[in-house]
């Protein structure tokens, strides 16, 4: 399947001819262009990452070090890491990565599992009420979240969850984008894999669980990665949700942090960078099958 | 077939649509019940009719929020449609390190807009990076209240929202740009265009579907904008809650004793009507292209 798309990544070394040099871009860089766009690339870096090496640098300063100077340093001159241990002894950072993280697989677990499920089932079985099915996913997409957050809250306090970490966790374990991202993922499996599967007699379950499972991984691991950035990110919803603050997730304790060290710019840093590290290291980690699902979602689609 | 019972595909469906109905459709219906309640955080509530809806005509905060809602999607429009689409066209080519970069200019996404926001409220402090840079260069004499003067911190905050949206429409774009035919290109470049005649005549017409999908996902984040503006105005909505989004408001009145989830619903409603308004335009203008 990939090998219809994938391009030639890298040039032929065969000599390029010189007469036809304004097509040069195509197959192979020209050592002036390849210059111009690593400076480009290199100014763009600088805009995205430099924000958070600047916090991370604040983070590490000592507290005798003049953190307002007019010449901003980006290396500390006394680089420590108390910071970081003055915060996780004022405020239990640590258990609010551990809610944190328990809200995430949750989530995770819900959407991988439901969502691959349901979007099994619409894509490749046939049964009555199917369209209608389909038709009621695709009618959430509409409706922004935010809408029915307080009728949500509502739901959750009167299954007594208000307060709780399930109660984060509950409404986004099966999202609605991602049953249809699944149900695109299945539809794009050819029918007759699945007829010649009937003839040998495999029920629905080992089609799934043999036929369609195994060629959806791309799919199933941009929802994987999605629903853990997304939960182990969100703000708004654990701070409706939450009024203990033993409960907190990371991003709300966070916020309680920054009211009560508002006058320490080196303790926020060093909760910021405890909360911005473990995604980074997941997304870095992953970014290989991201980057694969999100191509191979962009053909099928 | 006969392994295949009728009940099966609904054993597999049953989980998701059971979530949909108790946590999508079912408060959907109930945020319109809510609106003519005064429920509280706390619970119980009654009957209220349209008072909530009479007050909403009155609420000079949510005037402001409308108002800063439609200046945030006026501004972060074209930044976020245009820039995205260079930065895709910048790391489509496979150069060594690509991997590399098209990763990093990924992380503000991939990083929780609470951490951003605190970065950037340090950024912007009066005595953060910008203003010791400026003053350094001698550009301002005194630091520039980015986070107290209300226009000042609105443009804070859509900065803040263009620069951690580059990369997610950048990844969007990025797997438009593989659709887009190379032969087109490559017929174009030997008749002789040049590069930026190309992107103007190919790349563009090619990613035009795209291009308003990302316009629709653009407005409607923009009016349901929330963390970066609460963060930026430490939870207070910038000086006399001027700098507040419908969604702050919402958040605003869903806790606490003077809390009312009745106008809560109220207010949702409001969003619901604003958020469908860029999309029904974008949908139309989208159906216009595609019959022209």
């Amino acid at each position: 399947m990939t090998t219809v798309t994938d391009r030639p990544t890298e040039a032929p070394l065969a000599v390029p001819s010189r007469k036809r040099s304004r097509a040069f871009g195509f197959n192979s860089v020209s050592p002036r262009e390849k210059v111009v766009r690593y400076i480009l690339l290199v100014f763009v870096l600088l805009i995205t990452i430099g924000p958070f090496l600047w916090q991370l640098s604040t983070s590490l300063k000592g507290s005798g070090e003049d953190i307002y100077t007019r010449i901003p340093r980006l290396l500390p001159a006394q680089p420590t890491f108390s910071h970081y241990k003055e915060v996780t002894d004022t405020i239990p950072v640590l258990d609010y990565a551990r809610n944190s993280l328990v809200v995430a697989v949750l989530v995770v677990g819900g959407n991988v599992i439901g969502a691959s499920l349901a979007g099994f089932a619409i894509s490749r079985l046939q049964f009555r009420g199917r369209k209608i099915v389909l038709g009621l996913f695709l009618a959430t997409l509409v409706l922004p979240g935010e809408v029915t957050i307080i009728s949500q809250y509502v739901t959750v306090r009167e299954f007594g969850l208000a307060n709780t970490l399930l109660g984060v966790a509950l409404p986004g374990m099966i999202g609605a984008l991602n049953v249809l991202l699944m149900y695109n993922a299945f539809r794009a499996l050819p029918l007759e894999v699945d007829q010649a599967a009937i003839v040998d007699g495999a029920n629905a379950w080992q089609r799934f669980v043999y036929i369609g499972l195994p060629s959806v991984r791309g799919t199933i691991s941009v929802i994987a990665i999605f629903a853990f950035i997304g939960a182990w990110d969100d703000f708004l919803w654990p701070l409706i949700v939450l009024t203990d603050p033993n409960k907190y997730t990371l991003t709300v304790g966070l916020q309680y942090l920054s009211g009560t060290f508002s006058n320490n710019p080196r303790l926020i840093a060093a909760g910021t960078m405890i909360a911005f590290i473990p995604i980074v290291i997941v997304f870095a980690t992953l970014q290989r099958f991201f980057f694969k699902g999100v191509e191979e979602g962009a053909v099928k689609g | 077939m006969r392994s295949n019972r009728w009940f099966t595909p609904w054993v597999l469906v049953i989980p998701a649509l059971t979530w949909l109905l108790v946590f999508n459709l079912w408060p959907s219906i109930n945020t319109v019940i809510l609106s003519f309640t005064n429920a509280r955080p706390i619970g119980g509530g009654h009957f209220v009719g349209l008072k909530n809806f009479e007050t909403l005509l009155h609420d000079e905060q949510l005037r402001w929020a409308l108002l800063n809602s439609v200046i945030y999607m006026v501004v972060c429009l074209p930044f976020l449609t245009v820039l995205p689409l260079l930065l895709a066209v910048l790391v489509e080519k496979k150069l060594p390190g690509i991997t590399f970069f098209r990763t990093a200019f990924y992380t503000p996404v991939v990083a929780s807009a609470v951490v951003v926001a605190l970065i950037w409220q340090w950024i912007l402090d009066d005595r953060g990076l910008v203003n010791g840079l400026a003053e350094k260069l001698g550009v301002i004499s005194g630091p520039l209240p980015f986070l107290s003067d209300q226009w000042l911190l609105l443009l804070s905050a859509i900065s803040l929202t263009v620069w951690k949206g580059l990369g997610y429409y950048m990844i969007i774009y990025l797997a438009a740009l593989g659709n887009v035919g190379r032969e087109l290109h490559e017929a174009a470049a030997v008749d002789g265009a040049s590069p930026l005649r190309r992107f103007i005549h190919v790349t563009i017409p090619g990613v035009r579907g795209t291009m308003i999908l990302i316009s629709i996902l653009i407005s409607v984040s923009a009016l349901r904008v929330f963390s970066e503006l609460f963060i930026l105005s430490g939870g207070k909505g910038g000086p006399g809650g001027r700098d507040n989004s419908v969604v702050m408001l919402i958040q605003q009145y869903s806790q606490g004793f003077e809390g009312n989830l009745g106008y809560a619903s109220a207010l949702s409603i409001v969003l619901f009507f604003v958020t469908v308004v860029p999309m029904l335009v974008l949908a139309r203008l989208n159906r216009r292209g595609a019959e022209a």
